[in-house]
């Protein structure tokens, strides 16, 4: 199966990545040559094969519920990409 | 007395520990030769005055009960340092402190170790030649042009360059092991649940491992058994008892069995990297261990299957970053709209290509066709190195189908670049340890390597069969320092 120009540009719309005409045909063909190889997996019939979704097939474990982290909220706020000492800054969402 | 920087790890331990040289010495000898090889490009981060002033901090008040005494270390830009920045090699996260530290680069502060700085990798760690990075590409020491391999390539040629006297990396599809091949070092990946993935920047959660980096299998035996940690912090952290595996390792493989797949003759494959691998039989075959013909039928669907499963997870993963409580930000008119153009401006070509795949196949519709069927695929892979496990003990294969290129040649073909890593990213999807070590020299003089593929859990029998292997083999990695002014 192909994928055209259409399909890149959903993708990329699902994907939140804006991209460019002139870069969305570079990628349709990279994205076609990926995927034509990959379509070599249906030559294996694996109608009773289970899935393996995790290798360290281990049950989560449960901890305590008790407050672990110092109290770093200006070191974690230092990293925002929008200056403000109080809050995470983003643009208006709500009209 | 032997140049500083030409002893090993385990030497320098010793060396510091008996009072011969001072973390001082050794840190300056690293940190003057690191400044005058920037050439290479091999870091991101340097951190030398801080690694100095720790370094005599330690010479103050040693502490030589600890197994890596006062050694400066640089790491792989991808293990989160507590207030050192720490970029995955990426434009997303240029600016980024972390406010916290990654199990695996606290265990070796732990044990004494300083950290010299953050090395340069593939961005995200997705890649192998290290041509994807956001602060350009690595150099390798082996030639000028030449990739140090990926993704784990700043480590790998700082490692070979003697910028550091051993590194950190991680492994998500051979990111350790091809470039430990590419540079005549030694590499290896643990089982899925030795080391703590906890602060590591996430790539495929179900595949990616740190592992250690280092100039022969002793010290990797070393810096492994600091690595390797039970860890609360990682869900699939495992917890199994890990054996001292530097003290118990043991030469004497009389007797193993070595498992020889016939489907890693692939098509195109060089004839010297043919004769490397009759050659390791020999070795084997000296050491006392019995070769064994196996088959692991499966082997052609592996990278297929990885280029479904490490994008898919990727995807979910680097959906984070979106410009809002940390790293880069682009203005946009709406949210919608920067999160679009921040992720549009701050992943390069690689990362978005495989974000885009990920998405893809996990979308509604495709995900039958694509992720579940790599998935049921994984498990046929799983099951044919279980199936000879049950007849030898260890595998032996190339560790990769060529030696290192130049760079530029791989870079317009995603395909053929990702076929770098088909002797390695089975290893990956079945979860088990695997260790390359050089084994020989190309026409170009350019090292190759083998890789050892081992049962899960048995770290301890591949870095045997390394061991002995190594003392046969007798590799010397030769640079002449063409890099320095």
């Amino acid at each position: 199966m192909t994928i055209d120009l259409k399909t890149v540009k959903h993708i990329s719309k699902l994907s939140r990545i804006s991209i460019e005409d002139e870069k969305a045909k570079k990628l349709e063909k990279d994205l076609n040559s990926i995927f034509k190889w990959i379509e070599q997996l249906n030559q294996l019939n694996t109608d009773n094969v289970e899935p393996l979704t995790s290798i360290a097939e281990t049950t989560l474990r449960l901890r305590k519920d008790q407050i672990i982290s110092k109290n770093i909220r200006e070191d974690i706020l230092k990293n925002s990409p929008k200056d403000n000492k109080d809050y995470f800054v983003v643009p208006k969402v709500v009209e | 007395m032997t140049n500083i920087i030409d002893l090993t790890l385990d030497e320098l331990a010793n060396k510091i520990k008996s009072k011969e040289i001072s973390s001082t010495e050794v840190t300056s000898a690293y940190v003057d030769r690191s400044k005058s090889s920037k050439k290479l490009n091999t870091y991101v981060e340097e951190t030398f005055e801080q690694a100095l002033k720790n370094a005599n901090k330690f010479d103050n008040k040693p502490n030589f009960e600890k197994k890596l005494p006062g050694i400066p270390l640089a790491v792989k830009d991808l293990f989160c340092t507590h207030n050192v920045r720490t970029t995955a090699s990426s434009k997303i996260l240029e600016n980024f402190i972390p406010t916290y530290e990654s199990t695996v680069t606290q265990n070796l502060w732990d044990a004494g170790a300083i950290l010299l700085g953050k090395l340069n990798c593939d961005e995200f760690a997705m890649g192998s030649s290290n041509e994807t990075s956001y602060f350009g590409n690595v150099i390798s020491p082996i030639d000028n042009n030449l990739v140090p391999g990926g993704s784990s390539g700043g480590s790998a040629s700082a490692l070979a360059a003697k910028l550091t006297p051993a590194t950190i990396g991680t492994d998500t599809g051979g990111s350790i092991r091809q470039p430990a091949s590419f540079t005549g070092t030694v590499g290896l990946k643990p089982t899925y649940g030795s080391c703590s993935r906890y602060g590591i920047v996430a790539f495929a959660s179900s595949l990616d491992q740190a592992g250690p980096m280092t100039r022969n299998v002793k010290d990797c035996a070393l810096l492994l058994e600091v690595m390797s940690s039970f860890d609360q912090k990682d869900s699939t952290s495992i917890d199994f008892k890990r054996p001292n595996y530097s003290l118990k390792l043991n030469k004497n493989i009389k007797g193993k069995k070595i498992g020889i797949p016939k489907e890693y003759r692939v098509d195109g494959m060089p004839s010297e990297i043919e004769k490397l691998w009759e050659k390791g039989k020999e070795f084997l075959k000296e050491c006392g261990a019995e070769i064994v013909d196996i088959s692991l039928p499966h082997t052609n669907y592996a990278l297929p299957t990885y280029y479904i499963v490490a994008p898919a997870e990727a995807s979910s993963n680097l959906a984070r970053y979106d410009g809002v409580k940390y790293g880069f930000r682009a203005e946009g008119e709406n949210l919608i709209d920067m999160y679009e153009k921040t992720r549009s401006q701050g992943f390069g070509d690689e990362v978005k290509r495989r974000i885009m795949i990920g998405t893809y196949v996990l979308s509604s519709g495709y995900y039958d066709a694509y992720y579940l069927k790599a998935q049921k695929v994984r498990m046929l892979i799983k099951n044919d190195f279980d199936e000879a496990f049950k007849k030898v003990d260890a595998i032996l294969t190339p560790s990769t189908p060529s030696s290192a290129f130049k760079i530029g040649d791989k870079k317009d073909d995603p395909v053929s670049m990702y076929l770098n890593d088909i002797f390695t990213v089975p290893v990956n999807l079945a979860g088990l340890p695997g260790i390359s070590i050089p084994a020989g020299l190309d026409k170009n003089n350019y090292p190759l390597g083998l890789q050892i593929i081992g049962k899960p859990f048995d770290e301890q029998g591949i870095l045997d069969i390394a061991y002995s292997m190594e003392e046969k083999i007798n590799f010397k990695l030769k640079t002449n320092d063409w890099w320095i002014k």
